[in-house]
């Protein structure tokens, strides 16, 4: 199945993720190459089948539902790419209208 | 001091106090910077290995050390450890340092093995030759010229070269077993839900699995027993008791079932083929009955597999968002130029592609076309593999279809590099126990591994059973 460019845009908006036009062309020549190679799996008869969802037979695997307190707030900023003493910062999110 | 492949070895010459940890811990600093160029390290604990070092020799004169004392282990790049950086061999995660550890990490540290340093691998896990790491390729000790395999390239290079006595690696796929085989080292996947995934940085949730790497199995046996079992931080473990390893060799018959069209695949290299069959021969005549069988679902596997393992790789990694922490683009201006910049900027080309395939695959209009169908092949394989474990105790294969192949390879069709995993998928669609043993070299002197899997937490008769190919 050959994706057009469009659905490559699309895809890569709902993935958040941004290409260049010559990217894009080499993307959907891969995908045409793994959706041929993943398409096998419409020969198979599903009729019925249970999807295979939860690998794990566990069931209801419960703890005491006990507040601990795992990271401080120091800790929790640590890694933070931009941050004050006590909030990350990101950029401005909302935006004054332009005059 | 570094040479020892089993822990009782180790043990005994800190005992008779033939040498220290502390003085075996300087000599694998100095091999470790002998050996910079395989690119197997990302970084090395030489201060944190020393002081632990010192530590556990107090605790060995004082008989108050744990089971693993002496034994030093490296770790993947995509298992966490408190305080120590980690980043998945990603750009993504440059700096970032981890609050806190892995439970196996945990447990290790509990019974006081030294963990000496973390582990080159491909970016998020994702590739078969570790050459998808933002730290570069990783070098195969046997041959420079020659791939380690992937993606814990980084765990199985280190293992092989002497650089540790073993190394935790994940599997999603086959990340464990196929560099493995590709380092004549042993790799070990135990069964879904066995041992904690909790530190591990997801991949493809339903199939990652942590397991080692060494160059024996006793210290295999040591390392899973430690890790294995339930968890508070991760409900997907089994509530199972874990079984020790029987320490006797068992030499009993046993049914072994093998793919008879995997092995007349054209995929498959002439040598691996014909060690098999050799393989094949040979434990008939130690009285195992070893059955050729069909199994019609071969050519599915690996599609299932990147069907579902992509579309949980778009889910997981979808928390890489430059916000609270990971790479922030320089130039990302608003919330959307921050999501898409940072992560168009922070991930590498494999990653992509696999985050935009199960993006596909999870769309709109596609959903049922692809991923429901996947899930639904996985119950078939599911079932069809539960069946022959009720003929058969084992199943066996060649673990990778050729030897090692050359670093500048280069591959522009996607599909190929897949096949890598032909042999090594259906353990991790299944969930089952699966081994890669040491047990062949071709022509080139290069090693490649024979697989034997087992069904669902049966790893102590599948660890006991190799044993009788492996004697130490």
């Amino acid at each position: 199945m050959k994706l057009s460019k469009e659905e490559v845009d699309k895809l890569a908006h709902l993935a958040r993720l941004d290409f260049s036009e010559a990217e894009k062309e080499a993307i959907v020549n891969d995908m045409d190459k793994i959706l041929g190679f993943v398409d096998k799996i419409n020969e198979l008869d599903l009729e019925g089948v249970e999807p295979l969802i939860y690998l794990s037979e566990e069931r209801n695997v419960l703890r005491k539902d006990e507040a601990q307190d795992l990271v401080t707030k120091d800790e929790a900023l640590k890694n933070a790419p931009d941050r004050d003493t006590d909030f990350f910062r990101v950029p401005k999110v909302l935006k004054r209208e332009e005059e | 001091m570094t040479q020892f492949d089993t822990l009782t070895e180790v043990q005994e010459n800190l005992k008779n106090g033939a040498f220290t940890c502390a003085q075996m811990i300087e000599a694998f600093l100095e091999r470790i910077e002998k050996h910079q160029n395989l690119n197997a390290f990302v970084e090395v604990y030489a201060h944190d290995a020393r002081s632990r070092a010192t530590v556990i020799d107090a605790k060995l004169k004082h008989g108050t050390a744990g089971k693993l004392a002496g034994l030093v282990v490296g770790l993947k790049d995509n298992i966490v450890y408190r305080g120590h950086k980690v980043t998945a061999a990603s750009k993504m995660l440059e700096g970032f340092e981890s609050l806190f550890s892995a439970t196996v990490v945990e447990r290790l540290l509990e019974e006081d093995a030294i963990i000496i340093g973390r582990l080159n691998c491909d970016e998020f896990a994702m590739g078969s030759a570790n050459k998808f790491s933002h730290y570069g390729p990783v070098k195969n000790p046997l041959n420079l010229k020659k791939v380690p395999g992937g993606s814990s390239g980084g765990s199985a290079a280190a293992v092989a070269a002497g650089l540790c006595h073993a190394a935790l690696g994940s599997d999603t796929g086959g990340s464990i077993r196929q560099p493995a085989s590709f380092t004549g080292t042993i790799g070990f996947k135990p069964t879904y839900g066995r041992v904690s995934r909790h530190g591990l940085i997801a991949f493809a949730s339903s199939f990652d699995q942590i397991g080692p790497f060494a160059r024996s199995l006793e210290n295999i046996n040591l390392l899973y027993e430690t890790m294995a079992g339930p968890d508070d931080y991760d409900n997907t473990v089994s509530q199972k008791e874990v079984e020790t390893v029987p320490p006797e060799q068992n030499e009993k018959p046993r049914k072994i079932a093998y793919f008879k069209d995997a092995l007349t695949s054209e995929h498959i290299d002439k040598e691996v083929k014909e060690a098999t069959f050799e393989f094949i021969e040979d434990l008939k005549a130690k009285g195992h009955t070893v059955t050729g069988i069909e199994f019609p679902l071969l050519d599915y596997l690996v599609p299932i597999y990147y069907i579902l393992t992509t579309a949980e790789a778009s889910s997981n990694l979808a928390r890489y968002d430059g916000i609270h922490f990971g790479y922030r683009s320089e130039n990302a201006h608003d919330l959307e130029s921050t999501y898409k910049l940072s992560r168009t900027e922070g991930f590498g080309a494999e990653v992509k592609r696999r985050i935009l395939l199960g993006t596909f695959v999870l769309s709109s209009g596609y959903y049922e076309a692809y991923y429901g169908k996947a899930q639904k092949a996985r119950r078939l394989v599911s079932d069809k593999t539960k069946a022959i474990f009720e003929e058969y105790d084992f199943i066996l294969s060649p673990t990778t279809p050729h030897a090692a192949f050359d670093i500048s390879a280069e591959s522009t069709d996607p599909t190929k590099m897949y096949l890598e995993d032909i042999f090594t998928v259906h353990a991790n669609i299944t969930g089952i126990p699966s081994v890669s043993l040491p047990l062949f070299q071709n022509s080139k002197k290069l090693p490649f591994g024979m697989q034997f899997s087992a069904n669902s937490f049966q790893e102590a008769d599948l660890l006991n059973f190799a044993k009788n190919f492996i004697n130490k």
